[in-house]
């Protein structure tokens, strides 16, 4: 049986020939240490490291490459935003759509003395930006929210959202966009956005430990680094460098990582995000509609119109619960997709489902129309398995 | 004056900034290279970029204003 992979909300896979090529090219021709010597091989090192900054500052409209922080992930990067730059007393807005890698730094700031505003969202996932509006106060000091949900794919309205606080420059607007660099145009300009964190692994098709922060111009005094070390830079002094990035890079980069999500990043360009965006819709709206004639059996949460989500569709399939289901879908089907709770119980609880979770089948840009009919053959098969409807 | 075998350094503060000046002044063909800081320079362990002296004003005015940078030394 063919594997198909639906899972690449948690991760893509396949991914480009060219990022295979550039981890093996890096480890087997140059594979020293950037930026900690001056001899040709460190050298080359550090312009790999280089070069994946600037695609990545291409790609989201970055106009000075140095203003992104590489990090092992989003997770660190929100950590780096959040932890680093609230303070007992500073008030914090959110949705109730986030992921635990922004509501668990939170509440455990919430723990000490940050007050901590969560916007409610609809039963599809969707923020009515009048709501964030209503509950800023003076000590806003930051609003975090995703880009799009990694349970419904439900795409937030981040510009609006940057809009109505650019009358507050002391409030920093902050976007988690682990679902969504490299799958929807993201624009920090056009956006207003101060900071945006972002995972390489999943559609910016690098490997896994990767990710970073853009942090805006004249914001990085308002963040305190949360690891301090070696640089490579300004090795005279014992105090951490303040400028960017080392100021938040400390420690051996995963050189090795970059390079593959440099080339993942020329991969996206190359692609355009825009192409990108019109296929993996087209499979959301093809697999959407291959359900239609099973609405009274398959419960689908989220927008349910590819137009507004990722490529993401969480469902539950009446009286079946969504690990039998994942069950049924990887022996049977070949199927592999991610069911329960998504590491985002918040989102859960918006939607209706915690703690039951769902089955999220979620596609990439190398997934085809024939997997995603395969996906709707099986769910139909599985429906009619457990019997007569309402049994 | 300068002859065709003096050489200048310009000093940064990290390597990222380093690479980024030998991108400039390479993609306007100026020749240049990076080298380990000399020692009597800086006691840092990093790395600046080699030109020769004689295109010392257009480097400067190259760099001005685009990548932040510390000092333009002869060696
Ligand atoms: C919305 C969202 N935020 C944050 C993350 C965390 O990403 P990572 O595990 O790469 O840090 C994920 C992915 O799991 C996500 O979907």
């Amino acid at each position: 049986m063919k594997t198909i992979y639906l899972d690449n909300a948690a991760t893509s896979f396949p991914k480009p020939e060219a990022m295979l090529s550039a981890m093996t090219a890096y480890q087997r021709n140059v594979g020293a240490n950037p930026g900690r010597s001056g001899h040709g091989l460190s050298i080359d090192a550090g312009r790999i490291i280089c070069e994946a900054r600037e695609s990545l500052a291409l790609l989201f409209h970055v106009e000075d490459p140095l203003r992104i922080v590489l990090t092992k992930n989003s997770t660190e990067a929100l950590n780096i935003a959040l932890q680093g730059g609230l303070r007992p007393g500073d008030h914090v807005i959110t949705s109730g759509m986030e992921h635990n890698s922004v509501m668990r730094p939170l509440r455990f700031l919430e723990g000490r003395g940050v007050e901590l505003s969560v916007v409610p969202c609809s039963p599809r996932g969707e923020m009515d930006p009048e709501d964030l509006k209503k509950v800023l106060r003076k000590n806003t000091r930051i609003v975090v929210v995703t880009h799009a949900s990694n349970v419904t794919g439900t795409i937030l309205p981040v510009e609006a959202i940057g809009e109505l606080l650019q009358d507050r420059p002391d409030v920093m607007f902050c976007v988690d966009a682990a679902q969504t660099a490299g799958a929807l145009p993201i624009d920090v300009e056009k956006m207003n956005i101060d900071l945006l964190a972002f995972t390489g692994h999943k559609s910016l098709f690098g490997p896994q430990g990767t990710g970073g922060l853009y942090i805006r111009e004249g914001l990085d005094q308002r963040i305190a680094p949360l690891m301090m070390g070696g640089t490579g830079s300004r090795s005279e002094f014992e105090e951490q460098p303040e400028f960017m990035p080392d100021r938040y890079e400390s420690g051996t980069p995963n050189t090795i990582g970059i390079a593959g999500l440099g080339a993942g990043v020329s991969f996206v360009l190359e692609q355009t995000v825009e192409a990108v965006r019109a296929r993996e819709e087209e499979l959301a709206s093809r697999f959407l509609a291959g359900l239609q004639d099973l609405r009274d059996e398959v419960i689908l949460y989220g927008p349910q119109d590819a137009s507004r989500q990722t490529a993401v569709v969480s469902f539950n399939i009446k009286n079946v619960t969504s690990s039998d289901a994942a069950d049924y879908f990887e022996e049977q089907r070949g199927i592999l997709c991610r069911p329960g709770l998504h590491c985002a119980p918040s989102a859960h609880r918006t939607i209706g489902t915690f703690p039951r979770g769902t089955v999220r089948f979620s596609f990439g840009f190398f997934n085809t129309q024939q997997e995603v009919d395969d996906a709707c053959e099986a769910l139909r098969e599985l429906v009619k398995r457990k019997g007569k409807p309402g049994s | 004056m300068t002859t065709g075998n003096d050489f200048a350094v310009v000093l940064f503060e990290s390597v990222s900034h380093a690479l980024g000046a030998e991108k400039i002044v390479k993609g306007s063909g100026i020749g240049c290279k990076l080298i380990h800081v000399p020692r009597h320079l800086s006691s840092d362990c990093g790395i600046c970029l080699r030109f020769h002296a004689a295109d010392r004003e257009r480097v400067e005015a190259l760099l001005r204003g685009k990548l932040h940078f510390f000092e333009i030394k002869l060696l």
